[in-house]
């Protein structure tokens, strides 16, 4: 028989039952926020349901906090509805009992940064949260996925989801990469070489050389931009490097819990002879820093590219979508990338605000000025983040060099909040979705990293990292 | 989730194909954080005019099918994006159950979630009720025991549905409900899991 892969590892260990085909699967951690809560709640109220377990939920408020006056708490937020999702949100958690880190609290961020920072996301754990993005925690080896808000009362009601096993996917990307390369172009390289659908179906795990020599926050990154690539999860095996991010965390394991939790982590990989649906090896010494172009996080060029013809394209929906798309961002065929002139930078998200990405993005404003017009804002992930940060003096750096450093939260992630682009702005951003209107409507989004974002933010356009290193 | 067994009520005709979730209820009120309450929003394009007046020849404006229990919608009802608010909706307002000739997969799988009854008749028939539901009496009857639609006049009408669907429908079992019948196993689950990993329970 052959061997089971890391996913169906994980897979097996939380089956509860089956029925009509469907699997009851055990949700070890469920995260929850404002937005795609409330009607759950509602719900459970109405059929007088409890929460089967408020110990395994943990509650952040990110999605549409504002990034400034977050000490003046939630009855100052001057958006209405958000102010009601808000109080909403402590409301429930209160009559729940479900822990909570309400905005303002050091330990609020989004949520995506929240779970792994406190340590709470572990290998080998099932991980749910009512937002796509959920797929970044598989970066420690823990099937994590994103669910709608029927689901996210389904798993208070019951801590287990009804789900279908998905095919197995391996992405490898070997070798070294070029310096100014990293997580998010390989991330971008990756939805480019699969598509957004290529994924659909498949729980795709990452592996090879580049993937291991990753940090956590680069492994991350990967996992989280998997969603863009319509795969339900993505995963990372968990090695040395996930157990020394984990260890000494607010709630990880200690003592003698912590070796008997290591070795169970331990046994969470992929055995040498199983079998995948799918494969594909990319080769990390070819990838250049990239960027997108169109309105889909498929439509990806290497920075030194052009922007492509429609004509290029082999099927007409697709050389209409590519027109539309050349149309709303307001480029044409044929133009380098690198003579798209910014309005917004936008440092943030849960692709790219965690410390190292922060570093990486001071590394390259450090001593230069943010070019004439541009507005640039640094968003840390969480509170954390923020005060690690200004302990290194990255705030200062940021600062001096004309960036805005903000509160946390998703800020201009999605236009839910006071962050938003306005129609026909030009936005370098880390973030991880450039559909149409995404940012704020009419605003024009350009995916890159965190140290190519820095490098667009002084260049005053879309610039090439490595001519600033 | 409320049982469905039987529905005695006024069915109101709305004579359109393609009617999609943006329709049954505009974005606008999707910030709700209610399930409750929604009503006001359904059909708003239709039923009220730019300065949130009824129009008064909407069907759900008319006195005769305010209190209308029953839908009959032309085909492909319930198309477009996933929101659940749109079943909410018309349960909101007091509609227990949409006859169409067809309906989008997402809202009809919604539909089940919810204790809203979609049922599928042929054209002709769709078409028959909705004559009668035009007519002075409008009170159609839905057995879903029976699998059949009574019109005003008496004519029935068979209907098809998934029988492990009626069987959770006229139960009022929802998907929690159904998964909390595998109560014991979950239980078993955590007892199991404590022990093996007795630092989760610590958190
Ligand atoms: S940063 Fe963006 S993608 Fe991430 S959780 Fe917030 S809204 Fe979702």
């Amino acid at each position: 028989m052959a061997g089971k892969t890391l996913y169906d590892k994980i897979w097996d260990a939380h089956v509860v039952d089956t029925q009509d085909g469907e699997a009851i699967l055990y949700i070890d951690l469920h995260l929850i926020h404002e937005v795609t809560t409330p009607q759950a709640f509602a719900g459970l109220r109405a059929n007088r349901r409890a929460v089967r377990r408020p110990d395994r939920t943990l509650a952040v408020a990110d999605h549409n906090v504002p990034t400034e006056g977050q000490a003046l708490g939630v009855d100052a937020v001057a958006d209405e509805e958000a102010r009601l999702q808000l109080q909403t949100l402590g409301k429930n958690v209160a009559d729940y009992g479900i822990e909570y880190f309400p905005m303002g609290d050091i330990r609020n961020g989004i949520v995506h940064v929240v779970g792994p920072e406190q340590g709470r996301t572990q290998p080998g754990m099932t991980i749910v949260c009512g937002d796509s993005h959920t797929s970044t925690h598989g970066a420690f080896g823990a099937l994590a996925h994103g669910i709608g808000t029927s689901e996210v009362e389904h798993v208070l009601a019951t801590q287990t989801l009804r789900q279908k096993k998905a095919k197995n996917f391996r992405v490898r990307i070997e070798g070294e990469p070029a310096p100014g390369v990293g997580a998010k172009d390989y991330a971008l390289a990756v939805i480019g070489e699969i598509g957004t659908a290529g994924g659909t179906g498949y729980v795709i795990e990452y592996a090879g050389s580049a993937v291991q020599a990753l940090s956590m926050e680069g492994r991350m990154t990967l996992c989280n931009l998997t969603i863009e690539g319509g795969a339900r999860a993505g995963l990372v095996a968990p090695d040395e490097t996930t157990f020394a991010y984990l260890k000494g965390r607010p709630s990880t394991p200690k003592g003698g819990a912590w070796e008997m939790a290591l070795s169970y982590w331990k046994t969470f990989f992929t055995d040498e002879d199983a079998v995948f649906d799918r494969e594909i090896v990319l080769d990390a010494a070819k990838i250049a820093p990239t960027v997108t172009w169109g309105t889909s996080p498929e439509d990806v060029i290497p920075v030194t590219g052009t922007v492509p013809s429609p004509d290029s394209f082999d099927t007409p929906d697709k050389r209409a979508s590519a027109e539309r798309a050349l149309e709303y961002m307001g480029l044409s065929a044929g133009q380098p990338i690198t003579e798209a002139k910014v309005d917004v930078v936008f440092i943030g998200s849960c692709t790219n605000s965690r410390i190292e990405d922060l570093r990486s993005a001071a590394k390259i404003a450090e001593g230069r000025k943010v070019a004439p017009g541009v507005r640039a804002m640094i968003v840390p992930g969480s509170g954390l983040v923020s005060a690690q940060a200004e302990e290194e003096g990255l705030d200062e750096i940021f600062k001096a060099a004309g960036f805005e450093w903000r509160e946390p939260g998703c800020s201009m992630c999605l236009g839910m909040n006071p962050d938003r682009l306005t129609s026909g702005q030009r936005c370098a951003s880390t973030s991880n979705r450039n559909f149409e209107g995404r940012q704020g409507r009419g605003g024009r989004t350009h995916l890159m990293s965190p140290a190519m974002a820095a490098a667009a933010a002084i260049a005053g356009h879309i610039a090439d990292v490595r001519d600033f290193l | 989730m409320e049982a469905f067994t039987r529905l005695d009520a006024k069915a109101a005709p709305l004579p359109l194909a393609n009617i999609d979730t943006d329709q049954i209820i505009p974005k606008q009120f999707l910030k709700t954080v209610e399930r409750k309450g929604l009503a006001k929003g359904l059909f708003y394009e239709y039923r009220f005019d730019e300065q949130g007046k009824e129009k008064p020849d909407f069907v759900l404006n008319q006195p005769a099918y305010k209190a209308a229990g029953v839908l009959i919608a032309g085909d492909n009802f319930g198309c477009g994006s996933s929101r659940e608010h749109a079943p909410w909706a018309l349960m909101d307002f007091g509609i227990k159950c949409v006859i169409s000739t067809s309906f989008a997969d997402i809202f009809y799988n919604n539909c089940f979630q919810n204790g809203l009854l979609p049922v599928v008749l042929k054209a002709h028939e769709v078409q028959q009720l909705m004559d009668e539901a035009r007519g002075g009496n409008h009170v159609t009857s839905i057995d879903l025991e029976a699998q059949t639609v009574t019109s005003p006049s008496g004519a029935v009408f068979r209907f098809d549905i998934d029988a492990q669907r009626k069987a959770k429908m006229l139960q009022g079992l929802d998907a929690i409900g159904e998964t909390l019948q595998a109560a014991p196993a979950i239980d078993l689950y955590e007892q199991k899991r404590a022990l093996d990993r007795p630092w989760l329970e610590r958190a």
